[in-house]
Formats: C-alpha cells, structure tokens, sequence
C-alpha cells in the first residue's frame, strides 16, 4: 500500500487480493475469540475525524483500530471546535501536533482527504468524501463478494438507485471493474450522473435489467443531498418503479447494501429481513478489512523505508549490507 | 569480494531420526498426554508438529491434536522492519492464518518451530497462544537450537544444537514444503 488511502485508484488489483487475503487470514474470526484484540499496532494513534453523520463506518474505524490496540480518538463536527469555524486545515494541523499515525477522515467535500494529506504526517484513510469515493467501503464489498463467490471475473453487478450522490457508487464501478466483474447501473434518468457511459458501465432505467445478473447492490436514496427542488418528480413514483424487493430476486440471487438503508425506498422490509441479502456480512467484513487496511498502511510503509535505508547501505558498503540482510533474516 | 557459503550439517535421515527422538522425548516428559496438544508456529513448525504427531501416535496409540499458530501480529519489530510475512503473503496468498481446532484451556501445550535463535518469536508465541486461552503448561521444542538468545527462553527438547556466529544463518528444509528433509548453514565467506 502507499502511504495513504485517498482512492481505490491508489491500489492494483493485486493490492486489493493481498490485502483481502490479510483480512481473511488475520481478522475474520478475531470476533469468534474471548480475547477481540491483537497487540499489533499497540502504541500508534489513530484519529477518526467525522464532519458527517456515521453509524457503521465510524463504529467499524473505532472498533478496528481498538482491536489493533491502537489509541483512537473520535472527533465528530458536532461536538468539537469544528463547529466554532475553525478551518479544516487548522483542525488537522492541531491534530498533526500530537502526532497520530494514522487519521482516517469523513468529509462533505470531495478532495478534503487528499487537502489533509498535505498537512500531516500521519497516513491518511478516506472513509467517504462527498460524492467522491469511499475505498473502504469498496473493499469491504469486494471482500464480502469474494467471501460469497470465491471467484469474481466475469461476475455481473448490478447497482440500483440514488447512483448520482454516491461516493459508493463512484468507488465500486472502479473497483469491481479491477477485479473482472461486469456493472450495470440500474436508475431513473435525473440520478445518474452526467458523462455516465464514461465510467465503463451499462446503464439501465428499469429493475428488467436485473434479470440477468448475480449480484443486485442497493443504494440509499440520498434524500439530504437533493435540496430543496427535489431531484426526482415523486418519491412514490420512484418507489414503485425502482424500489426492489424479493420479487425482483430470483434464486441464487444475492443482495448488498452499504447502508444505513430505507425500508421501503430501495429495499422491501421483506427483502432487508431476508436470508438473500448479504448486509450484515458486510458490517462484519467490514472490520475485517479495515483492520487489515490499518495494519497494512503501517506496516508496508516501514517495509518501503527499511527497503530504501538497506538500498542506500547496499551503495556504501554491499558486503555489510549482506551481513545486516542475513541477520535480519535469522 | 564476499560469497556465500553453504553447507549441509543435518542430513535427511539424521534429520528423521531427530524428530523421532523429540517424539520419544516429548512422551517421556508427559505421562499422561490426553491433555497434550502439539502447536506449530508456521511454517515450518507445522509441519515439524505434524510428524511429531504421528510419531508419537504410532508409540502411544492416541491421536494427539495439532494447531497451526501465526504469529506475524504479535511480532515486536512491525515498525522497525515491516513484516516480511506480508511479503511472502503477496506471493503465496494461500497462507494460512493461526487454526487452533480445541481449546487451550487447561491443556499441555507444546511448541514446535524450526530453528530457535533470538527468543523473540517465541515470545510472540506465547503472547498469542495466552489471546486465545490459558493452557496449564507450555513446552517448547526445537528442531535446532542456534544459541544467541536475547530473551530468558530455554527449550525442552533440542534435535540439535548448532553454535553459530551473528552472521552465519540457518535453513531448515522439509520436505513438505522445500522438497527435501535437511539443515544447511549460510555463511557469507570473505575471499
């Protein structure tokens, strides 16, 4: 990994498998023992900075990093200086003074965490900026598909809804697209964004088009994004058209969601209490993969410096630097 | 100029001949071994654990349990050098993490690695074998013992001690994994 986690973009897709595969390995069933908690990064600090309202993803960040045994501190707009107009580069500057090594941010505005990355040392995690991305969501919804499936190329996708305000949206067509799957996006003309057919999907404009897919991902209608004018005609019109429930399931079928989800806008309260939905797989992956992603960020980082203190060793002195490799090996 | 030096002190069947010995050993220690469970720390480890395993099975006539512990999140050095596991999981992502299939508690565990050198991965082995429970006893045994310890761990059984210098390295190769049983000493030889 690099230093920071601003984009799926950031990662390849063998990125992605590794560290997938140190979810599955490391942190899976960490939730099955007495003892929830590694020493791993035991130590570090981590500062969760939310400027938006989150249950799971700020709860997962908390729990991940506490499970690292990290110390980890929650600043949420609401409650803290923030809300007394201090700008977004002092917040993090101050913050930057206590030396965190890790800051994973929510931001209303696209690009805010790639702005902080340039006034902290620590890495930096995006956990959704605006309508700009959300890689850990995009990865935990890998996680669980390959969970699910085992293998991804050539499986189809379907994403249903609010597609045009969706940072989930934004980071799943790339990331499912890395990984060999195939994406329809499933929504009413007005919520899809303009220059669609440039994201590499197909686009549908009715729930017909989920016939022939594996996977059906739901997105919450964004109703706080729409303002005042509406952008849909009628909420009851779009539900009745675009609102998905078991009907619209056929067998081996299965369903996501990121959440938080609105029963009855895009998903039947029969559909959301289901066996096909695969929603609270996803919270549990979730952690998983964002421990993963926390250790990773750390530990590939140290590896990265330790490879470039040995690379200019190497130019001094070689045979020490063969002596230093041998006994680092032992 | 410097080059590196190989050569071979454990051949395969003195090599079969130690674990059989260790397993000879290991029964000797523990009377009763309804309540003993063999833990190797992968890779090697394991597999070590695995024929210990049906050694000991063949002389007592009970199965004994075998775990499977990955240490890599409880190792001391992950900011000083990043983990060389994580790059080896890159390349082989088939890796397998810890699987303990029973319960620690109470039981009469004994630890199995390849080659003991500083201490530290036993250290870390021990810290998360106690995340997972609280065994009555630990043991340890080892297939070579390098000496250069730098913490107070001692093991209980020794295949073989092999004094080495700082800069001389081991390699244990199973034939599991490196498709032949022996032990080789590395040492980069100055011309």
């Amino acid at each position: 990994m690099n230093k920071n986690l601003l984009s799926i973009n950031d990662l390849s897709r063998e990125e992605i498998e590794s560290i997938l595969v140190t979810a599955a390995k490391d942190f899976l069933e960490l939730p099955k023992r007495d003892i929830k908690k590694v020493p791993t990064l035991r130590g570090r600090t981590v500062i969760d900075l939310f400027y938006e309202k989150s249950t799971r993803t700020s709860t997962s960040f908390e729990l991940a990093g506490k499970r690292l045994s990290a110390d980890v501190i929650n600043v949420k707009a609401d409650s803290s200086a923030m809300g007394k107009g201090e700008s977004l580069k002092d917040t993090v500057l101050t913050l930057n003074a206590y030396g965190p090594d890790i800051i994973v941010i929510r931001h209303p505005h696209v690009g805010a965490p790639a702005f902080i990355a340039r006034y902290t040392d620590a890495h930096v995690i995006n956990a959704g900026d605006g309508k700009g991305g959300h890689p850990t969501q995009c990865l935990l919804d890998i996680f669980s598909l390959k969970q699910e499936y085992g293998e991804l190329d050539g499986l189809k996708v379907a994403m249903v809804g609010d597609i045009l305000h969706s940072r989930v949206a934004r980071s799943n067509i790339a990331g499912f697209r890395k990984m060999g799957m195939e994406v329809t996006l499933i929504a009413p003309p007005p919520l899809l964004p303009r220059g669609v057919e440039s994201l590499g999907a197909e686009v549908a404009y009715s729930l017909d088009a989920l016939a022939g897919v594996d996977v059906v991902y739901l997105l919450r209608m964004q109703k706080e994004r729409h303002g005042d004018s509406g952008m849909i005609p009628s909420l009851r019109e779009y539900i009745a058209r675009y609102c998905v429930g078991r009907r619209h399931i056929s067998g081996d079928q299965r369903v996501l969601h990121p959440g938080p989800i609105n029963r009855g806008v895009e998903i039947e309260a029969e559909l959301a209490d289901s066996g096909e939905n695969l929603i609270l797989q996803q919270v549990e992956a979730g952690l998983a993969v964002r421990m993963a992603i926390m250790y990773r960020i750390i530990v590939d980082s140290a590896a990265a410096s330790a490879e470039a203190l040995e690379a200019g060793a190497a130019g001094e002195d070689r045979a020490d630097a063969d002596i230093k490799n041998i006994r680092a090996v032992g | 100029m410097s080059g590196l030096f190989v050569k071979t002190v454990v051949p395969a069947d003195q090599l079969g001949r130690t674990i059989v010995r260790i397993a000879h050993e290991i029964l000797e220690k523990n009377q009763d071994i309804s309540n003993l469970a063999l833990v190797g720390i992968l890779t090697r480890g394991v597999h070590l654990a695995r024929r210990l395993a049906d050694h000991m099975e063949q002389f007592a006539g009970q199965e004994l349990p075998v775990g499977e512990l990955d240490i890599s999140l409880y190792r001391d050095d992950v900011a000083a050098r990043g983990s060389l596991t994580v790059r080896s999981r890159l390349t082989h992502p088939e890796v397998r993490g810890t699987n303990l299939p029973f319960s620690v508690d109470e039981k009469t565990i004994v630890l199995v690695d390849d080659v003991l050198f500083t201490g530290r991965t036993i250290r870390a082995a021990i810290d998360a074998l106690f995340d997972y429970g609280r065994p009555s006893q630990i043991q340890l045994a080892v297939l070579v013992d390098r000496g250069h310890r730098e913490l107070p761990i001692r093991p209980d059984y020794v295949g073989k001690n092999l004094p080495t210098s700082q800069d001389q390295r081991i390699n244990v190769h199973l034939r599991e994994v490196d498709g032949v049983d022996e032990v080789v000493l590395e040492a980069v030889e100055d011309e």
